[in-house]
């Protein structure tokens, strides 16, 4: 479904992306980790056409992706960011959050379609007419995901969904992402700098140190340990050591 | 005992009348580490903040005992907290972008922290500028020191914060969530500073963090606060024993790299909790 070929990404003397290439079939998923500024969400947005000046390939179900994207591209993947407080407009209602996608794509049966993407996510209607400030975090997220679903895409780019919440939000995010999957047959790349949640979800992990994909590994050889490159075996040396205490 | 607490009680005006943001807490505290985990709204921050009495203009604050090293925080002068805040007790926030003076080099704002408490000359205040610097583990303290924060990483502007915090000699170190701004790799060099700084000048430690294995790691003692109260404390070595379900929620909720499952336990909070 995803296809990344020897990806480039410039900021003047920085080298944010070194050659990245990875694929991620349809339904599967496929994790990002790495620290700060070794390039993970810049791969993400890149591939979302948020970063126009790249090299290389990006390909979306075998067409390849222009520098500018055309407009089908937008109703075909969707993004979701960390903070939905951030990249929730805070003066718009939830209900126009909701139905400007829809308007946007020329998509009817608005009220409808609200209603049931509320519902999808597991949010009383009562928040429909709320702004961001009212919901909870947890909530907020919720509606940034149900947003990014309403054009009804097949590819979700997921940077960070889960870090800006508690850990009991956490919970009822990742089943929430993980029963749309199922649901919706939906293909996620999602970046997170913690390995037991990229792994949670993800059956491919990517590791990124310094601008390159330093291994690809599935999640069941990183949980049992069979790292090949040594920034992943303490990267998840970090994890356990907390787990195990 | 180094702070003493008896039925800490701080809530918000709202025009439906006071909100309450914790309730009834009550705790001592020696030479220790102790940690407070909570989700956000537990009253975590607050309760700290309250032992420096640092806390919104419109708080209301009550309590039956709220002690520092011998002095009624709770009815004490400005000035007798001035000598509280930065000598007995400093306090490191979580963002040091957030928390450090921009216009200021790095070098300038410890020594001004230690010029604020001790009685020297600005050589002597510069000369313990870099010696602190030093002491939290920063190879190259002059260059360090001339720096202003936007040119340092997170994690040394989070260690000249720790060296801000460390001029004035406190007897108590209060963290705030140090190192949720950080790095997985960066995050462990930080607590293993702190808790290396802590035992060395024997100074009490509290810890805050809503990370229950993290702080279980790190400290001796963890008090578990939900909604405002204490639900358990607990040493930290017996975290598996946790007997209280919103503790027993916390561990479980997260997601494992060692035993993986399909969903997450999703927590259910039950109405007795607040009670």
């Amino acid at each position: 479904m995803i296809e990344i070929e020897n990806l480039e990404v410039r900021f003047r003397d920085l080298h944010a992306v070194r050659g990245v290439s990875f694929a991620a079939p349809r339904g599967s998923s496929f994790g990002i980790v790495g620290e700060s500024g070794s390039g993970k969400s810049t791969i993400l947005r890149a591939y979302a056409g948020l970063i126009t000046d790249w090299t290389g390939t990006m390909r979306l179900a075998g067409s390849p992706l222009a520098r500018r994207r055309e407009r089908a591209f937008f109703r075909r993947v969707q993004m979701v960011f960390q903070d939905p407080y951030g990249s929730l407009h805070p003066r718009q209602t939830v209900d126009r959050a909701l139905s400007e996608p829809l308007l946007v794509h020329g998509i009817g049966e608005i009220e409808a379609r609200v209603l049931r993407a509320l519902a999808e996510v597991a949010l009383p209607t009562s928040v429909r007419f709320r702004y961001p400030h009212q919901l909870s975090g947890g909530q907020r997220q919720r509606v940034a995901i149900a947003r990014a679903l309403m054009a009804e895409p097949e590819v979700l780019l997921l940077d960070e969904p889960t870090s800006a919440l508690d850990v009991s939000v956490q919970a009822e995010v990742l089943n929430l992402l993980a029963d749309l999957r199922e649901r919706r047959r939906l293909t996620y790349v999602m970046v997170s700098h913690n390995l037991a949640v990229v792994a949670h979800l993800c059956d491919t992990i990517g590791v990124m140190l310094e601008g390159e994909m330093v291994e690809q590994i599935t999640a069941a050889d990183l949980r049992a340990g069979r790292a090949a490159h040594p920034h992943t075996a303490a990267l998840r040396a970090l994890s356990t050591e907390l787990e195990e205490a | 005992m180094l702070v003493d607490v008896a039925s800490l009680s701080i809530a918000f005006p709202t025009p439906q009348g006071p909100l309450p943001a914790v309730r009834e807490v009550s705790f001592a505290l020696g030479a220790e580490k102790l940690g407070i985990v909570g989700e956000s709204g537990s009253g975590k921050s607050l309760t700290a903040r309250a032992i420096l009495r640092l806390l919104p203009p419109n708080a209301l604050l009550t309590a039956e005992r709220l002690r520092f090293d011998g002095i009624d925080v709770l009815h004490a002068r400005e000035a007798a907290l001035r000598a509280i805040r930065g000598r007995g007790a400093g306090l490191i926030l979580q963002d040091p972008k957030f928390s450090l003076n921009p216009v200021m080099t790095a070098g300038g704002q410890i020594a001004e922290a230690w010029a604020a408490h001790h009685k020297g000359t600005r050589r002597q205040a510069r000369q313990a500028a870099l010696d602190l610097l030093r002491q939290v583990q920063i190879r190259d303290p002059a260059r360090v020191a001339a720096a202003y924060p936007h040119e340092l990483s997170g994690g040394m502007g989070q260690r000249v914060m720790i060296a801000m915090m460390l001029a004035p000699g406190p007897r108590l170190l209060i963290a705030d969530e140090p190192t949720s701004a950080l790095d997985a790799t960066v995050q462990a060099e930080i607590l293993r500073l702190v808790q290396d700084l802590v035992s060395r000048r024997g100074m009490a430690l509290i810890l805050i963090s809503h990370d229950l294995a993290l702080v279980s790691h790190f400290c001796d003692r963890v008090l578990v606060m939900y909604a405002g109260r204490i639900v358990e404390e607990l040493k930290a070595a017996e975290l598996a024993r946790a007997r209280h379900p919103y503790t027993r929620g916390l561990l479980d909720c997260l997601p494992s790299l060692t035993h993986p499952r399909p969903r997450l336990p999703v927590m259910v909070s039950d109405p007795a909790w607040l009670a």
